[in-house]
């Protein structure tokens, strides 16, 4: 069997699969009757209509004849993976890591980190420029959200403001 | 008359120095935002949120309009300069705009597109202000029945009207009904798919979706471009003001964009995008004046007609969120979410408990469209000069604002991990042809819905006739079945898929 379209046929089963896994969740929860839902009733009969709306597109994108094929195309790794890396790592700066003891390096720092590793996304990554942006991005978010509009950020690493 | 008192009232609260500043602090925010290309209004909201938390909440919420406009216009503004639409509803305005700005018109196209959506702006607030009290009244009318079967007709049509594929915007508005739902049950306290994490038991913040799925994933979609496919216009914009001609031209084009985008903002669903194209195709309808610049060429009319609709389709899409509490689109879901921010619960009781805030944010949409065209005239030059930045400076200070503004809401760096993974889902979301938008509605409604449903439930002893046997709910569920039966009709479909492949 040839898929039709790529796109649909992986946005159905992503609908089956997350549908169902819902529905299946939603029965370990008390269902009820419909005069007294439990908090079970609502996901059950959302997650049941998810999946066979997925199976439906499943179902076309197998039958259905489209010129192109829908291909779902190359995925963008590179970026995909510098920007959620580089905003992981500002969590992990800004707020520190309890459970491996890392400590909070404070706002300042994980901005240059942030800025730093998103940077490297994009086609061209000149560490100067790059550097420049994260001097002016610290201070204009120091001047914006801590002294302006009074955030209540870490600002510095724990180890030095204590 | 009471529609002056009211309005009076309104204007009083938003003339105060301080509510002035902040409107004018959100248009010259959300423009600046706004017109970066590639960020639609829902983004560029979802990102200046937190900066309204620390403010009192009318303060809050006019800035938040004004962010709103101010989006809109920055958005009209990319597609007019770059040949790129900012947000779905100004594809429209790309066609003609993009071609006036090749041309060297690029100022008056810029002013063709102010000057419309502020004449929309004005009658959009005089109908949205004249209308909110006697919808409110039919508001007080609704059981939980015609509430679900209310929801249930927005959804359609927020679909029906605004996305490709049916069923796969179908298959997104469930899927965010059912993340709607992760949380406490606030009916049993069961702390429904939190996984024992304690985060998850307040459910999913709406700002780490929206952020996540429309700024994360767009921007990753966007570096997946290669640099030369983002043509940016260079050129210089001289001679601002449009001609006598113009103006002939221009003036019959937004009187018909601005009736037509004030109808069809009040439908659920309908709002911004319907009301663009529906008056790019009228004005196409209509004879060209001899000399007239044919349309795609570069026709003012092209220009004024949609962006007048737009801005008169988002006023008016106000009604059924300030009367009803329920959003008609992405981004007034994100107003009920900055709402209940604020303690405020978007519905009829605002008008009479908190008059103030109603008519207040209702003159504040007014101060904000005047402000829109005090600041975007003269400042055009510097919004030129902001395109010209190159996008590898832009996009790690957008991801950055992104995750201080997400940390800020609860102080916790839980939502960052959450906007993370978001941003990976929204990516996928891109990839597979899905649309977002449908998916953040349903997010908000998710817990509106089943909370409607269990009382229509309770109060019918589970009999699920009560949906059709009322009056008022059988009627919104045959609206809703119309808009499925029309939308499936093979000439209204083909015409319909037509009108997105321009996406």
């Amino acid at each position: 069997m040839k898929i039709k379209s790529q796109k649909d046929f992986f946005s159905g089963l992503l609908y089956t699969l997350v549908g169902a896994a819902f529905a299946y969740g939603a029965t370990s929860y008390n269902i009820g009757t419909g005069a007294r839902m439990g908090p079970g009733y609502f996901p059950l009969l959302l997650g049941s209509i998810l999946a066979v709306i997925g199976a439906i597109i499943l179902f076309k994108s197998l039958v259905v004849e489209t010129p192109t094929g829908d291909q779902v195309g190359s995925w963008a790794w590179k970026p995909l993976f510098f920007v959620i890396a580089g905003n992981l790592l500002f969590g992990i700066l800004l707020g520190g890591l309890p459970s491996i003891k890392f400590p909070a390096m404070g706002l300042i720092v994980a901005i240059y980190g942030t800025t730093l590793i998103v940077s490297m996304a994009g086609d061209t990554f000149k560490i100067k420029e790059v550097l420049i942006l994260a001097t002016i991005l610290s201070v204009m978010s120091y001047l914006a959200f801590i002294l302006l509009l009074k955030l209540q950020f870490p600002v510095w690493p724990t180890f030095i403001s204590g | 008359m009471d529609l002056i008192n009211n309005l009076s009232l309104g204007f009083g609260v938003a003339f105060t120095f301080q509510n002035l500043i902040y409107a004018f602090i959100g248009c010259l925010l959300g423009t600046l935002i706004g017109v970066l290309p590639g960020i639609g209004p829902v983004a560029t909201i979802a990102m200046l949120l937190p900066a309204t938390y620390a403010l009192p909440p009318i303060a809050a919420l006019i800035m938040l309009a004004g962010i709103y406009y101010g989006a809109q216009y920055g958005g009209s503004t990319t597609a007019i300069l770059v040949n790129l639409p900012g947000e779905s509803s100004s594809v429209v305005t790309v066609i003609d705009g993009y071609q006036m700005a090749r041309k060297g018109r690029a100022g008056p196209a810029l002013a063709a597109a102010g000057m419309g959506s502020f004449f929309a702006g004005c009658v959009g607030t005089l109908i949205l202000a004249a209308f909110a009290a006697p919808l409110t009244e039919v508001a007080f009318k609704f059981g939980p029945a015609e509430y679900f079967s209310l929801m249930i007709l927005g959804l359609i049509g927020a679909v029906v009207l605004a996305s490709g594929s049916l069923l796969k915007a179908v298959g997104m508005i469930v899927l965010g009904l059912l993340m709607g739902l992760i949380g406490t049950d606030v009916n049993s306290g069961v702390a429904r798919y939190s996984f024992d994490i304690p985060e998850l038991t307040d459910g999913i913040g709406f700002i780490t979706i929206a952020m996540g799925v429309f700024g994360y994933g767009e921007i990753i979609a966007n570096l997946a471009k290669t640099e030369d496919k983002r043509e940016v216009f260079t050129g210089k914009v001289t001679g601002l003001f449009p001609t006598k001609e113009d103006f002939r031209n221009m003036i019959p084009a937004i009187l018909r964009g601005t009736a037509l985008g004030s109808m069809l903002g009040i439908l659920p669903g309908g709002g911004a995008l319907l009301s663009a194209f529906a008056a790019y195709t009228i004005e196409k309808k209509t004879k060209l004046r001899p000399g007239e610049v044919p349309f795609g060429q570069g026709n003012i009319r092209g220009v004024a007609a949609p962006e007048s609709a737009n801005n008169a389709g988002s006023q008016t899409s106000f009604i059924p969120l300030l009367t009803l509490g329920i959003p008609p689109n992405a981004v007034m879901a994100l107003m009920v979410g900055a709402m209940t921010i604020h303690n405020i619960q978007p519905g009829p009781q605002v008008m009479t408990s908190n008059p103030e805030l109603f008519w207040g944010l209702i003159a504040s949409m007014w101060i904000g469209n005047a402000m829109l065209i005090i600041l975007n005239l003269p400042l055009i030059g510097i919004w030129i000069k902001l395109l010209t930045v190159p996008y590898r400076w832009l996009f790690p200070a957008i991801i950055l604002f992104c995750a201080i503004g997400v940390y800020s809401t609860n102080n916790n760096t839980f939502d960052i991990w959450m906007v993370g993974a978001f941003g990976v889902i929204g990516y996928t979301f891109i990839k597979l042809g899905m649309e977002p938008a449908p998916l953040l509605l349903g997010f908000i409604l998710g817990p509106m819905m089943e909370e409607n449903l269990r009382r229509a439930l309770l109060l019918s002893r589970g009999d699920w006739s009560v949906f059709v046997t009322r009056g008022l709910s059988a009627s919104l569920l045959a609206a809703a079945a119309v808009l499925l039966i029309i939308v499936l009709l093979p000439s209204v479909k083909s015409k319909r898929e037509e009108a997105f492949v321009e996406d």
